[in-house]
């Protein structure tokens, strides 16, 4: 229950083709996250496994069985939305009922299933509120409540901590990670912020400009990424790129190195520099050191960080940590 | 820009803007109210008596005022029923994506821009008349014999009209409603299973609700001063049969001589206005407050 596939499928708005065509095999119980920058598709991919949008060609695959035609509301899916799209002129008790009541569960039921889902989330309390009544992370939960009631095969997730502040959104990170340990139902989850990719998810998939760039797990993608787009998406701060001319015996045309795995010398190293702007966060330190003739480094350093502005540092990079990229932007494999 | 000086100072500014609109009010109020007490007829002029009462007993126990008064009341009902009704509906079609839709939009709102007058001669001559309307060639086409709209059912007649004349309004009030809910809850609707008619009844129309308050606030002061359409059509006949309120009194005063009668009825036609706008004020004005 709740596996999805997704065979060539592609969607066109008039001319504009937004999604290429596009294979995806997600597991049953998986928790997978799809991220991109803004605008690339995800939230229309999203839609139509949802039904929300019509696929213009190939075919999706729910459980096995082809659902591309099916409405959305019987693939036996449930989704969140960025703004929650909670009903406003209901309170949270009708709102979490609503999908019942439309499949004529009766009303014992009914209310028993609100109070389970109800405890779960901590919203007892504010059943009989409006949604106009709830802060943003309450409202969060309401959407959320809604969503599981139902019992669905699988959770759509677009975007939903985008409208939350940055602490509300990290505890939100936790707690739906949480749900997906209980529940064990697959998950997929739209974000841009690769730091929430990183942390909840079990498999990432990398979006592009309407193609998936790489699937794979965190670590994967973090340590062998298959192009420079991918290395540059995941991580952060981001990775260090390099130009340098290719040689007759090496196509490498660009080097990648994370601001991680670069160490700070005063006496010598590979790239002479001047420190830049320092961005002390307590724990670690990145620095932002101007390398003549090449771009701007960024750099990772321990809490206790003795450098300050303008001082002359050497650069060298951790021994095998360096990706090789070619022209067209893939890696090469040392 | 809420310092005591300031707003001593915007006081003074509004004060000239405030008289004279306290006066525009007043002053004709308050010669209606005091004509309304004088035996005051333009066929016998002179005496012009207080005679207290009087005039208002006249109006509120003549036949033709409950008539007059019920038939107020199935006007306003009857338009407010008809434009709401259609109103929502073209709202929801004009909001679906039709191919040029807006010009249907243009054509829609276009009754709005006739006068009252004319389009009521328009609805009288072209389309209602027995011998040459549409209508009635239309039902001898189809082999009844035509209605006389005017003679035979002459305020369902008028409702009609109004109703044409205040239909794009309805309609375009509340596409704008429409048109600001959030496609998200819709898109999740669809999701949690609801048809056509839940996502409408759970969904779309409480959304409406502050439109449609609006819509009968704004309506119900305009149709209880309906007169123009009356006069041109049916002059309130036969007998008492289309005759509201507004009409009555125009009957009163400048078809009787009757100034001081005249004026009675306009003070009833006031406090009956009050009386219906704090009825619907305590009825759905709380749909207005957020
Ligand atoms: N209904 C639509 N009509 C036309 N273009 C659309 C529509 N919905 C989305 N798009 C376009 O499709 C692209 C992808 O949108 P979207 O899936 O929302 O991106 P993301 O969620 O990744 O930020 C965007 O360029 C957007 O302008
Ligand atoms: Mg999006």
């Amino acid at each position: 229950m709740g596996s999805i596939n997704l065979k060539q499928v592609t969607k066109d708005f008039g001319d504009v083709s937004v999604i290429k065509p596009i294979d995806l095999a997600i597991k049953d119980g998986e928790f997978i996250v799809f991220v991109g920058p803004s605008g690339c598709g995800k939230s229309t991919l999203l839609r139509m496994i949802a039904g929300l949008e019509d696929t213009t060609s190939g075919n999706i695959e729910i459980d096995g069985q082809d659902a591309t035609d099916t409405p959305p509301a019987k693939r036996g899916l449930a989704m969140v939305f960025q703004s929650y799209a909670l009903y406003p002129h209901m309170s949270v008790r009708n709102n979490i009922a609503f999908p019942l009541k439309r499949a004529k569960v009766s009303k014992a039921e009914i209310e028993k299933k609100i109070a389970s889902v109800t405890k779960t989330l901590n919203l007892s309390d504010y059943l009989d509120r409006k949604p106009g009544q709830l802060s943003g992370g309450q409202r969060q939960r309401v959407a959320i409540g809604r969503a599981i009631v139902r019992q669905p095969s699988a959770f759509l997730f677009d975007e939903p901590l985008s409208n939350l502040d940055a602490s509300l959104r990290v505890n939100m990170r936790l707690e739906i990670s949480e749900l997906h340990k209980t529940l064990a139902t697959t998950m997929i989850y739209v974000t841009h912020d690769q730091v929430e990719a990183m942390t909840m998810a079990d498999r990432i998939a990398v979006f592009n400009a309407g193609i998936i760039e790489q699937v794979g797990s965190p670590l994967e993608l973090y340590n062998t990424p298959v192009n420079k787009f991918v290395a540059g998406f995941i991580g952060s701060p981001k990775m260090n790129f390099i130009d340098i001319e290719p040689t007759a015996t090496d196509a490498t045309c660009c080097l990648g190195i994370r601001p991680e795995h670069i160490t700070i010398s005063t006496t010598s190293g590979t790239w002479p520099g001047k420190v830049g702007v320092i961005e002390h966060l307590g724990s670690e330190t990145f620095l932002h050191v101007h390398v003549e003739g090449k771009a701007t480094f960024t750099v990772k350093a321990g809490g206790d960080c003795p450098y300050v502005y303008g001082d002359n540092i050497y650069l060298s990079a951790v021994e095998n940590k360096m990706l090789h990229f070619d022209a067209a932007g893939l890696t090469l494999s040392q | 820009m809420a310092t005591s000086n300031s707003r001593t100072l915007a006081r003074l500014m509004l004060f000239p803007s405030v008289v004279l609109l306290l006066a525009w009010m007043l002053v004709p109020l308050c010669m209606t109210l005091y004509f309304s007490f004088l035996d005051y007829n333009l066929l016998t002029p002179g005496n012009n008596a207080f005679i207290g009462f009087l005039n208002y007993e006249f109006f509120l126990t003549d036949p033709a005022f409950f008539a007059s008064f019920f038939n107020t009341i199935l006007l306003v009902g009857g338009v407010l029923l008809i434009t709401l009704g259609g109103g929502i509906g073209l709202a929801i079609l004009l909001d679906q994506a039709i191919w040029g839709r807006n010009y249907v939009r243009i054509m829609v709102l276009a009754p709005f821009f006739v006068m009252p007058t004319v389009s009521a001669l328009v609805w009288k001559n072209m389309l209602m008349n027995p011998v040459n309307g549409l209508f009635a060639h239309f039902a001898t086409w189809l082999g009844m014999s035509p209605i006389d709209f005017f003679a035979q059912i002459p305020l369902l007649s008028i409702i009609i009209i109004v109703s044409w004349q205040w239909l794009p309004f309805a309609a375009l009030i509340l596409l704008t409603s429409i048109q600001s809910l959030d496609r998200e809850q819709l898109d999740a609707a669809d999701l949690d299973g609801a048809g056509p008619f839940s996502k409408f009844y759970y969904i779309v129309l409480p959304h409406l609700s502050r439109a449609i308050t609006a819509v009968i606030l704004i309506e119900t002061i305009f149709l209880l001063s309906i007169f123009a359409e009356i006069l041109v059509t049916t002059s309130g006949g036969p007998g008492y049969e289309s005759t509201n309120i507004t009409y009555l009194i125009y009957t009163q005063s400048l078809l009787q001589f009757d100034v001081g009668g005249g004026s009675a009825g306009g003070i009833v036609a006031v406090i009956i206005a009050n009386i219906v706008a704090i009825f619907l004020m305590r009825l759905i004005g709380k749909n207005l407050e957020d």
